[in-house]
């Protein structure tokens, strides 16, 4: 079935009677040539990729729950290609070109929204930084604009210009940025995934590895045994936990982040804007919603809910940045484990373990990576080589000093 | 979250600062620093973490308070906290922030 504006025509004539379901309930064969741990974002990326252009079709995609219902469901969406360091600028426009011809090349709604990212400065130190970052961007071919005070009044009139502490002095602002429907991104995947043959089994936990001199040649599941020549790993804030199986250590700190959605209210604000005095980002859905984030908790979780200190922390940044959301009632919160790594950076690379690789450390960015990251992952296991965009990304970078430290904070996983 | 601190009694979690698990620092002679031995040492103590769904020993630091470190065992998969102590392992804090504290009230 593709989806079309005949289609939609088609089945509003003829009551929606038309749909099937977007991808098979599959259950696991005995053996695959590659078997992708984790059907969230990256995941099922990682799957469509590799059946869509590296002819890699015998694949499974295991998913402990349902796909979907880790930190691809639960993100705020914000995707942008705003990096400054070598590693990362090429990867992530990587993805913001991925983003930009997404829904087109897997036939499916994604709603993705450049509707532009705007990061405020409040001290001529910052504004510096900004120049910098906005510098880097551009020699990379990335798109970036510092706009002065009355700049970003045009844009975002409402905010507190003259707060006594943090006055805001201008902004960068990344046009091409912006937001994407995070749900309609993993049923994309898996639906472009299933249809090139890929199967995705829910309800199928990884409870350890099948090892054949010091090579790993399938996974134990909750659903029975399951052979593979190639097992790829891409468990977000799980990666402690599945690698450990494997005897594994990683540099990896799991933290919960929370976000949270106010009632929805009529069109307010029409970009993504992030604080610059504190950690605070803002965007409106769709549906009217103010979506807002800020920092993660600051001690390692696995409870995938966050605590009151931290949600006061954000919506003190809230009230600083713009004081009339004070009179929104906020409508829910919940949180994601993030896979915080030692330098902030995400690791894509093979691990010490024969035939095992790993997709992680993705901190609190990895939505907007997810596409690229997918392509990569999947050049890594089709081909056994780094994708060159995501070359960097290695798991030994610790050992030889080549961090990506973008925050410059060191080894506190909490900081990044 | 509330954090029984020995000397203070039990506390918000916006008084403390987290530092990660508690972990022993590699002990090697300064002619020994060079050394895979070390290196490897301290590639493990500085990047590497179990990071487990449970059972977690961390330092935190009561700097809203009586500025001691503490040596916290705590469950992450449900924030209960299982056992607080002294990280030096000392009977009481010896900071002179506290004595003045003491003095002036
Ligand atoms: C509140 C919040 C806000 C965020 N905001 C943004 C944002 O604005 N922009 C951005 O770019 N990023 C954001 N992120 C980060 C982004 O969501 C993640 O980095 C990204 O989704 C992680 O990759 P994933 O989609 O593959 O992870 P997940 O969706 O978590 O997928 C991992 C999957 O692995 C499964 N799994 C785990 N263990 C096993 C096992 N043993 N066997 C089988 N399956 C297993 C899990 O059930 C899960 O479904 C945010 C995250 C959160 C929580
Ligand atoms: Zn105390």
């Amino acid at each position: 079935m593709r989806f079309s504006g005949f289609s939609v025509l088609r089945n509003a004539l003829t009551g929606q009677s038309g749909w099937t379901p977007h991808w098979r309930k599959a259950s696991p064969k005995p053996a695959y040539d590659v078997i992708i741990i984790g059907g969230g974002g990256h995941g099922l990326a990682t799957a469509y990729y590799l059946a869509k252009e590296f002819g890699v079709t015998n694949v499974a995609v295991l998913e402990k729950g349902w796909v979907g219902s880790g930190n691809v469901g639960r993100n705020t969406t914000i995707i942008r290609s705003n990096y400054m360091l070598p590693g990362n600028i090429p990867f992530y426009e990587f993805s913001m070109k991925l983003w930009e011809g997404l829904e087109q090349d897997f036939n499916y709604n994604a709603m993705v929204s450049q509707r532009g990212v705007l990061n405020l400065y409040h001290s001529d130190g910052q504004r510096d930084a900004y120049v910098r970052r906005g510098n880097a961007m551009r020699l990379h071919g990335v798109d970036a604009e510092l706009l002065d005070r009355d700049g970003v009044r045009a844009i975002a009139p409402y905010l507190d210009f003259d707060n006594a502490r943090f006055p805001i002095q201008g902004g960068l602002l990344h046009r091409r940025g912006g937001t994407a429907r995070h749900d309609a991104v993993v049923w994309g995947y898996a639906r472009g995934a299933d249809a090139r043959g890929v199967d995705i089994i829910e309800n199928c936990e990884v409870t350890g590895f099948r090892m054949d001199d010091g090579r790993v040649v399938g996974v134990e599941t909750t659903r029975g045994p399951i052979g593979a020549k190639t097992v790829g790993m891409a468990v977000a804030g799980n990666s402690s936990k599945v690698a450990a199986l494997a005897g594994l250590r990683l540099p990896i700190e799991s933290h919960v982040l929370q976000a949270f959605v106010s009632e929805g209210v009529k069109p307010l604000i029409d970009t993504v804007i992030t604080f610059g005095a504190g950690h605070f980002y803002i965007s409106q859905s769709d549906k009217g919603g103010l979506v807002f984030g800020g920092d993660l908790d600051p001690f390692p979780s696995y409870a995938q809910r966050g605590s009151l200190s931290t949600f006061a922390d954000v919506t003190e940044n809230a009230m600083a940045l713009m004081p009339m959301i004070g009179r929104l009632r906020i409508l829910r919160s919940w949180g994601g484990i993030m896979d915080m790594s030692m330098d902030g950076s995400p690791i894509i690379d093979e691990t010490p373990v024969d035939g095992l690789y790993l997709n992680g450390g993705w901190c609190y960015g990895g939505f907007k990576a997810t596409p690229a990251s997918g392509f990569c992952f999947a050049h890594l296991l089709a081909r056994g080589t780094p994708h060159p965009a995501a070359a960097a990304y290695r798991l030994d970078r610790f050992a030889t000093g080549r961090v990506i430290d973008e925050k410059g904070v060191g080894p506190s996983p909490n900081l990044h | 979250m509330r954090i029984p601190c020995p000397f203070c009694g039990p506390r918000d979690v916006i008084e403390f600062t987290v530092h990660g698990e508690a972990r022993q620092r590699p002990v090697f002679e300064a002619h020994e620093l060079d050394t895979p031995a070390a290196r490897e040492a301290f590639v493990d103590y500085v990047y590497l973490r179990d990071n487990p769904a449970g059972l977690h020993v961390e330092h935190w630091y009561h700097g809203i308070g009586c500025q001691s470190w503490l040596l916290v065992t705590r469950d992450t998969r449900t924030h209960d906290i299982l056992e607080v102590a002294y990280a030096a392992g000392e009977e009481e804090p010896a900071p002179a922030v506290v004595r003045t504290m003491e003095v002036a009230s």
